[in-house]
């Protein structure tokens, strides 16, 4: 039981499902690209594609990718924010089979041409569950530190990966390893009950197989 | 053991542990949560002072993104400030603060989710009006707000907080049921009274639909925070005086989550039904959409 499900999340309003969930849905995709949003290819789902504009949820997506949290007395104020800071965003909407109808489809850019592409929903009360990360099926909710490893389907990389974190003392909450085809590209999702360091992130993609590493603390 | 399934659970929780309400709930969520008790209350003071400070930054001006929400709570204070209130400026202050923060909400100022977003204002309502008057302490304040969320964990475990699963009666309703258990603790009730003081104010609120006009958590949410602190408000004052539910507080709940998984979707807030139907409803609804 936690009191501040009842009493709270402090927000900007009108929705904590339309409003402060897509804040959240957009700040962890911007932990995922690792920094600053250049360009953004937003697509709602849903009712966020229906009722979107009147929760703000256009704003709040946009403050999100500008690093906001989902207090942040600025949210309505995004988009002139986003103009001043360079950040080019286009709005569309996209039908997302089987999808959570509170859903958005995040294609994001940085300014070096790093690229990461998100699926993700807000399920009610602020919470979220980012769904589908670079066309790959997954489910974590961004509520611990969570490492997200894309890697070759080969014998050793879970073993190599926990191996690292055993060795800073971080422990393992949660796992899971899903893989689009039998040695082909693989991917796992580890929600740890430790802050993870960035240097632990780049021993990670140095270690041989890893294609992709990332962190959202 | 699991406390927070039922309120007789919760109430014996504490007895057995011979704590106060409040102080039970703080320390089963500090435990649950691993936070610290000291960090929980300052968390919790913060919780406080972003509702005095939303309903301190109220601008009359403002309006919702819609344009139709905003400015009520200013003619409110107006009319009760001419001495033209009928129930008073006590009343008339619950009414307008409840207003201020529906409408604070709905122009995307910061608010604090009690326990939903839409009706951020049922607690406040209550609270705020309640300190100027009798010049309570934050202290006895964030006492009374760990009271509320206990009340409010039952509540969702037993039945929802979600108007989208169970109608308004889930976020309205369910802030008016926390707020009168608070506003019994404020008075200096005891733990019976608060539970029926939840129950009584949760029974008069059951089976209200959620039909946001337009999808939008504007009308009719903003002055349904209204009727949810004067709801609070009546069902403290039965309480206090003595008076029970006929109906064990449990088993009122159990109800609501019964009259939830009876209600339409279309009256689950997916604006379909109830006012979001009516025809000038409809009409707002193909302007703003």
């Amino acid at each position: 039981m936690n009191v501040f499900d009842l009493i709270g999340p402090i927000m900007v309003g009108p929705s904590s499902s339309h409003t402060a969930g897509a804040v959240r849905i957009a700040l962890v995709g911007r932990k995922l690209l690792g920094g600053r949003v250049a360009e953004a290819e937003i697509l709602l789902h849903g009712s966020f594609a229906d009722t979107g504009r009147g929760h703000g949820t256009d704003r709040a997506l946009v403050a999100g990718l500008l690093g906001m949290e989902s207090d942040d007395r600025r949210i309505p104020d995004s988009f002139e924010m986003a103009r001043q800071l360079g950040l080019a965003f286009r709005f569309g909407t996209v039908e997302l089979r089987g999808a959570h109808p509170n859903s958005v489809l995040l294609r994001l850019k940085s300014p070096t041409g790093d690229a990461v592409e998100l699926e993700a929903a807000s399920i009610g009360g602020g919470r979220i569950e980012v769904r589908r990360l670079d066309g790959m099926p997954l489910c974590f909710t961004a509520e611990q530190p969570t490492l997200i490893v894309t890697n070759a389907d080969q014998p050793g990389s879970v073993a190599d990966v926990s191996h690292l974190l055993a060795a800073r003392g971080i422990n393992i909450a949660t796992f899971q390893v899903n893989r689009d085809s039998r040695g082909g590209r693989a991917i796992m999702v580890i929600e740890c009950d430790a802050t993870l360091p960035a240097s632990l992130v780049d021993e990670v993609a140095d270690l041989p197989g890893i294609l992709k590493a990332v962190c959202v603390n | 053991m699991v406390y927070f399934d039922s309120i007789e659970h919760m109430l014996a929780g504490a007895k057995e542990r011979e704590l106060p309400l409040w102080q039970f709930v703080l320390r089963v969520s500090a435990g649950d949560t691993g936070m610290t008790e000291g960090a929980s209350w300052q968390q919790m003071q913060r919780t406080l002072d972003a509702m005095r400070a939303c309903d301190e930054d109220y601008d009359p001006e403002a309006r919702s993104r819609s344009g139709l929400v905003g400015g009520d709570a200013e003619k409110l204070r107006l009319a009760v400030d001419r001495g033209e209130s009928i129930s008073g400026p006590f009343v008339g202050d619950i009414l307008q603060t409840a207003l201020r923060m529906g409408e604070s909400n709905a122009c995307m100022c910061r608010i604090v989710a009690a326990p939903t977003a839409g009706a951020c204002g049922v607690l406040p309502a209550v609270l705020l009006p309640y300190a100027r008057r009798y010049q309570t302490r934050d202290s006895e304040l964030i006492r009374a707000l760990y009271v509320a969320a206990g009340f409010g964990a039952v509540i969702a475990a037993r039945a929802s907080i979600s108007g989208a699963q169970s109608g308004c009666q889930a976020e309205i309703g369910a802030a008016a049921g926390m707020a009168a258990a608070a506003l019994v603790y404020l008075h200096g009730g005891d733990e019976e009274q608060m539970a029926h003081g939840c129950a009584i104010a949760l029974k008069n609120l059951m089976g209200l639909v959620c039909d946001p006009v337009a999808g939008l958590v504007e009308i009719p949410c903003v002055k349904r925070n209204a009727i949810g602190a004067m709801d609070a408000l009546s069902a403290a004052e039965l309480a206090l005086a003595g008076i029970r539910s006929r109906i064990p507080p449990d088993e009122v709940i159990d109800a609501m989550r019964a009259v939830g998984e009876a209600l339409p979707p279309s009256l689950r807030e997916t604006g379909r039904g109830g006012l979001a139907a009516t025809p000038t409803a409809q009409a707002l609804r193909s302007v703003l959409l």
